[in-house]
């Protein structure tokens, strides 16, 4: 199969993707997703609030999939489902464009050969084992996307008591999956000296449901043979350990791109978001790869990984305009000289997008940042060889909540010089 | 009311009893094969660093080192009949200070003396030519070309599926809690009745000493050593080539970097004397050490998510050797004390405690009719083609093309084949063992809820 454009990954991002090539006229858009419904993370996620920025109103995720994929049906992009993309032909170049991947689905094995590639595969929560937390390897044991998947998806009760690991945004609505699912939620539990969830939330969810937060605490130990039987949490300032029975433990947050194909690819990978490195334009390093999403931002909010997808879309639009895409094989396509890395320095944890070609402004016009601290009132500054290229109002830093920097500094970049760091000043 | 009959009893379905028991259904007999958990393979058969061992380094005149030597022989072949994963990837047995260098020599004599004649030793730009992400500072190597990497889970799993093909009777959940004698019969009493048999063999791994004094002995006691492992994320297996073993120090062969047959590297084990027999928990101090020695060995181990991590019991005793014997009086076998080469040596074991029964009068007529044939098992290694990679069986079947399990790629036909086996899992860890469905890098994010509804 030969396509213009080929969006792996169904989700707000890809479907947003697609539904925009459409509409700047793009041939043939093929939207492959390895599960079995469209529309990524928000199919089972029950509560409100999608929609808000990239279509200027607010429903629940499974509509908002559901609108998504609609849409993305209606504007003629094809959407395959249960089509999972196993990983890249190499040096195979075909009619259409440069790019081929191998496609597995109940209809067989496919290769599909495509002009552009956008990777919108997202991001998952790092389990338990990647956290390294010791202990027995009982069941009970899960994350949010497992959690929602089985309640909201399988119709799974729980009973019992429940333990949420982490205190951010997803916490809180695992929180109240939990309560959804008949399980009595015990306390949000937190490393940070404080929660980092929005205060209208996270009170609509405390309220609601009561449920306490235990900041500077961590999760020493999970027990359990067969069945969990509880965690032993420690307090980091004290060091004073106590075991909290309970039947179900949900490790949330502690995002990781899905970035498998990213790396099979041999694509330049960003330390920070572990993701792809992308230029303002959302492409990578190989010339018509692009990537878009919590791919590229694990984890931003889906309107936002629908904007990036949208913002993506249109530089591919641009670029299949101005003729064939790259030509070599993956990650050859192009020279790297062009391309100024953005890195952070500490407390920052991460900057998207995360390489400067030129002063294409990046989706919705700022880059998102991430910390890994509290910092009550800091400035970004950009900086390029010492030299100061931005510095912004003073920002409030918290752990797992994004930051934004604006883009105007992009055009006083030399493109001859070294790096863009940005740090954190006073 | 007698739950079975039997003219032997095989107690513990982990590698070692699965493999006598599939070499005993060749014959005339009427056999069992009893175990206390719900699935074969449960205990140190399930976690291990899942190696095919040359013995290399077994002690030489051991009774451990021939039947290793032995069993390492049957079971690669078997395993190419079965489809029971085997890489052969070579082992390098790393020195990096002057005192390990100046052990390579006797450990390669060693080697020769075990009848293991392919070792050879490396010079440092030789071996970072093998492994060039190997840490700074290795002096020397020792090659052992034969090691290899086996599936630990499908091992066990053939031999049962062969055994129960050719009608031993498998009754799990069965825990044996005593014996007496009763007319020329043992009388095993279980959780689930008793279980009446002329001939007892004691397989039983971290229980066989427990078993072994029912019947009179007294001649070992487990001393279960806690191994933690840390498996590591698919796209750390581009790192290196080979299993890279430390020097052994008295005590512990130490901790080694291996590739799995499912595409990981494993990291560990650690090697902690535990007084619970069934204590397997992980502990900060043992990931914490396991992190420190991988980032010595293999540096970019750092940079690479952990998928997962686990620990396993090796069933230790006060002796180094094997503790096997048959009591011919008693009808009676004894197979206990197999360390940590229990799956190489497993079929090598059970050929030799076979014979031994023969010769102690058990009676060894072939089995008349069709002799009994090895299973071929699903391939689960990324050596091989899976099902979601091979066009023509998709084609057959669209149940082999809809991919379930994302991160190990398995798909519904898998399950399905799993759930409908002959020996079929009784949980989801053993539909994982079957299948690796749940066991990647998302650990169920993305998949738990739709295998769970799978499993009725």
């Amino acid at each position: 199969m030969s396509i213009d454009v080929l969006v792996v990954g169904a989700g707000p991002a890809g479907l947003s993707a697609a539904i925009e090539l459409r509409r700047l006229g793009v041939g043939s858009v093929l939207v492959a997703d390895r599960e079995p419904a469209p529309g990524g993370v928000p199919r089972h996620s029950w509560h409100t609030g999608y929609g808000l920025r990239d279509l200027r109103r607010v429903m629940t995720g499974p509509a908002y999939a559901r609108t998504l994929a609609g849409a993305a049906v209606a504007a003629g992009a094809q959407i395959r489902l249960g089509a999972t993309v196993t990983g890249w032909v190499t040096g195979a170049v075909g009619s259409a464009g440069s790019h081929a991947v191998t496609m597995t689905s109940a209809d067989g094995i496919e290769t599909v050969h495509a002009a552009a590639v956008l990777l919108a595969t997202g991001c998952r929560e790092r389990p338990r084992p990647a956290r390294l937390v010791p202990g027995d390897r009982p069941a009970g044991v899960m994350t949010t996307g497992e959690l929602q998947q089985r309640v909201y998806l399988a119709r799974e009760r729980l009973a019992g008591r429940a333990l949420v690991i982490g205190a951010e945004h997803v916490s809180f609505s695992a929180a109240m999956t939990l309560a959804h699912a008949g399980a009595h939620v015990v306390a949000l539990v937190t490393e940070h000296e404080r929660q980092q969830s929005y205060a209208a939330f996270r009170l609509g969810a405390a309220l609601r449901w009561r449920v306490p937060v235990w900041t500077s605490t961590v999760v020493q130990r999970v027990t359990g043979r067969g069945r969990l039987a509880g965690v032993e949490v420690a307090d980091i300032r004290t060091g004073a350990a106590r075991f909290v029975p309970c039947d179900t433990v949900v490790f949330t947050g502690d995002w990781i791109p899905d970035h498998e194909l990213a790396r099979m690819a041999g694509l330049a990978m960003d330390p920070g978001t572990r993701g792809p490195a992308v230029e303002t334009t959302l492409e990578t390093s190989a010339a018509g790869v692009f990537a878009a999403g919590n791919l590229v931002h694990a984890a931003e909010t889906a309107d936002i990984a629908a904007l990036s997808g949208r913002h993506a879309a249109r530089h591919i639009a641009a670029a299949l305009r101005a003729g064939p895409l790259g030509t070599g094989p993956l990650g050859t396509g192009r020279s790297d000289s062009a391309r100024r890395p953005v890195i952070v320095e500490p407390p920052l944890r991460w900057i998207s997008p995360n390489a400067i070609t030129s002063a294409t402004a990046p989706p919705l016009g700022r880059f998102v940042l991430r910390s890994q601290e509290f910092r009550r009132l800091a400035r970004l500054e950009a900086r390029q060889d010492g030299r100061l290229l931005a510095r912004s109002r003073p920002v409030r830093l918290v752990p797992g909540r994004p930051v934004h920097l604006g883009a105007a500094w992009l055009a006083r970049v030399d493109p001859a010089g070294g790096a863009v760091r940005v740090v954190t000043g006073s | 009311m007698t739950r079975a009959w039997a003219d032997v009893a095989v107690i513990g379905a982990g590698v070692v009893g699965t493999a006598i028991a599939r070499t005993l259904a060749r014959y005339a007999l009427d056999c069992v094969l009893v175990d206390a958990a719900s699935d074969v393979g449960t205990g140190t058969s399930k976690a291990n660093t899942a190696i095919l061992h040359t013995g290399f380094d077994a002690k030489p005149g051991s009774l451990e080192s021939r039947l290793l030597r032995r069993g390492s022989a049957l079971l690669r072949s078997y395993a190419a009949a079965a489809g029971i994963p085997v890489e052969r990837t070579g082992a390098l047995l790393i020195a990096w200070t002057p005192e390990q260098s100046a052990a390579l020599p006797a450990i390669e004599e060693n080697a020769r003396r075990n009848g293991y004649l392919a070792v050879r030793p490396l010079r440092a730009d030789e071996l970072y030519a093998r492994e060039p992400r190997l840490g700074p500072g290795a002096r020397a190597a020792l090659e052992i070309p034969d090691e290899s990497i086996v599936c630990p889970w499908t091992t066990p799993l053939a031999f049962a599926t062969e055994a129960v093909g050719a009608a031993v009777r498998l009754l799990l959940s069965t825990r044996v809690t005593g014996v007496a004698a009763a007319g020329g019969f043992h009388q095993l009493a279980t959780t689930r009745g008793p279980v009446r048999c002329r001939w007892v063999v004691n397989a039983a791994g971290l229980g066989s000493d427990e078993i072994d004094r029912m019947f009179g002995g007294d001649g070992f006691t487990i001393r279960p050593r806690r191994g933690e492992l840390i498996v590591f994320d698919k796209l750390a297996r581009t790192l290196i080539r080979s299993i890279l073993l430390p020097v052994p120090t008295a005590r512990t062969k130490g901790v080694l970097v291996a590739p799995t047959v499912y595409g990981n590297v494993l990291l560990g084990p650690t090697a902690e004397d535990v007084p619970d027999r069934s204590d397997t928990a992980t502990t900060s101090a043992g990931l914490g050490s396991l992190l420190a020695a991988g980032r010595r060995i293999l540096p970019g181990l750092a940079e690479e998510e952990v998928t997962s991590t686990y620990a396993g019991l090796r069933a230790a005793t006060e002796h180094s050797d094997y503790q096997i014997y048959v009591d011919a009086e008693r009808r009676y076998a004894c197979v206990g004390g197999i360390r940590s080469t229990g799956l190489s040596a497993s079929l090598g074991i059970a050929e030799y405690v076979v014979a031994q029964l023969g010769e102690a009068g058990l009676p060894l007529r072939p089995r008349p009719g069709p002799p009994v044939s090895v299973p071929v098992m699903p391939y689960i290694g990324e050596a091989g083609v899976r099902p979601y990679q091979d066009a023509g069986r998709i084609a057959a079947d669209p149940a082999y093309g809809q991919i379930v399990c994302h991160c190990e790629r398995v798909t519904r036909g898998e399950i399905r084949d799993a759930l409908t086996s002959r020996v079929p899992p009784a949980d989801l860890g053993g539909l994982a063992r079957r299948t690796r469905a749940t066991n990647g890098r998302c650990q169920g994010f993305y998949c738990a809820a739709a295998v769970s509804r799978l499993f009725p």
